[in-house]
């Protein structure tokens, strides 16, 4: 388990150990999406507002 | 295999995608596209040594150009962009469907407002309105009444991106409260689920609660037509049952597979990773055969 702080609010997130470049942690005190921007060590910035062309 | 994935948003489909890739120990060079410039002859993105290229991305847009780009290099890249233009534009989709002989709900396309309506009267009501491109169920409309009809179509052509100018207009396929997703590789089923909600919109996305589906021969058969009809890859049929059989909506090119991976026995991205190293290897073999 590592940790990071949330680019919103500055709560410290425990992260999994399976974390990945690109993906999106919600903070589970301010609600916001977080996306991983580095892995060792993690780095979270919010992540970028829904699109419509996203998804399937 | 070297293999390359092109995303920009690392959902649990690529990480599921990414943990089965590594389990196997091959090379994956994770692409962001974000990052990169794609020009005419080359680009930054490091995709020279790659023995196939998978597109993840999120959004539609990228993904058409990422691998009209990729594939100009003459690197591999699954799904190709002639799969993806299709399937990534409603009313493309349901014409190459047609063309094939799948059945698919009656569609009509109409650029105006005056000629939507006269498409949605024709239908009769409920029928529904889509964009023709978009996903997750977003702005979708089943249209109940004229007045519905003419509200949505006003702010659809007041607010919309020139895109919801396109009015693709559809028969509503009274379906038995599900319908059906079936992931497939070249027309392969690999896995297949329902999709079921008191909804109108099942999508799993919507909140649509997912079972395992056992296919028969029919869906078998509409399934390797309908991935033919779009030129094969990996992809996400979607099928309705009509009471005696079923009718195709749509086909999708950057299929999400974790509700399917959880509510069927299959492990689906073992099948994709297989289908991966085949295709890498039938590349592999056409060069030693040049």
């Amino acid at each position: 388990m590592t940790e990071a702080e949330c680019a919103e609010c500055g709560t410290t997130l425990d992260l999994a150990d399976d974390l990945e470049t690109g993906e999106i942690i919600d903070c589970g005190t301010c609600g916001a999406e977080l996306e991983v921007i580095d892995v060792n060590p993690p780095v979270l910035e919010r992540a970028p507002e829904l699109e419509e062309d996203w998804g399937e | 295999m070297k293999i390359g994935m092109l995303y920009s948003r690392i959902r649990r489909d690529e990480k599921l995608l990414l943990s089965e890739l590594r389990e196997r120990g091959h090379d994956v060079t994770k692409i962001d596209v974000r990052k990169h410039q794609f020009g005419l002859h080359d680009t930054t993105a490091p995709v020279d040594d790659l023995d196939i290229v998978v597109d993840r991305c999120l959004a539609t847009s990228r993904s058409l150009y990422a691998t009209r780009f990729i594939e100009s290099y003459g690197v591999p890249v699954v799904n190709s962009p002639e799969t993806a233009e299709i399937c990534a534009d409603k009313a493309k989709n349901s014409l190459a469907l047609a063309e094939a002989g799948v059945p698919t709900p009656e569609t009509k396309v109409a650029f105006t407002k005056e000629s939507a309506m006269e498409a949605i009267e024709a239908f009769g009501y409920p029928c529904v309105l889509k964009p023709v491109v978009g996903s997750w169920g977003r702005l979708m409309a089943k249209i109940d009444s004229r007045s519905a009809a003419e509200a949505i179509l006003e702010h659809k052509a007041t607010l919309g991106h020139y895109e919801h100018k396109v009015f693709y207009v559809q028969e509503f396929v009274e379906k038995p409260g599900r319908d059906i997703r079936v992931v497939a590789t070249d027309g392969e089923p690999v896995a297949a689920m329902t999709r079921t909600s008191e909804h109108w919109l099942t999508n799993a996305a919507k909140g649509g609660v997912t079972e395992n589906f056992e296919w028969d021969d029919e869906a078998l058969e509409l399934v390797q037509k309908a991935s033919d009809a779009v030129g094969g890859g990996l992809l996400g049929v979607d099928l309705m049952e009509t009471g005696e059989s079923y009718t195709v909506h749509e086909v999708n090119h950057t299929v999400e597979f974790k509700a399917l991976n959880e509510a069927s026995d299959v492990d689906v991205p073992a099948a994709v990773v297989d289908w991966l190293e085949a295709k890498a290897a039938e590349k592999t073999a056409a060069e030693a055969v040049a």
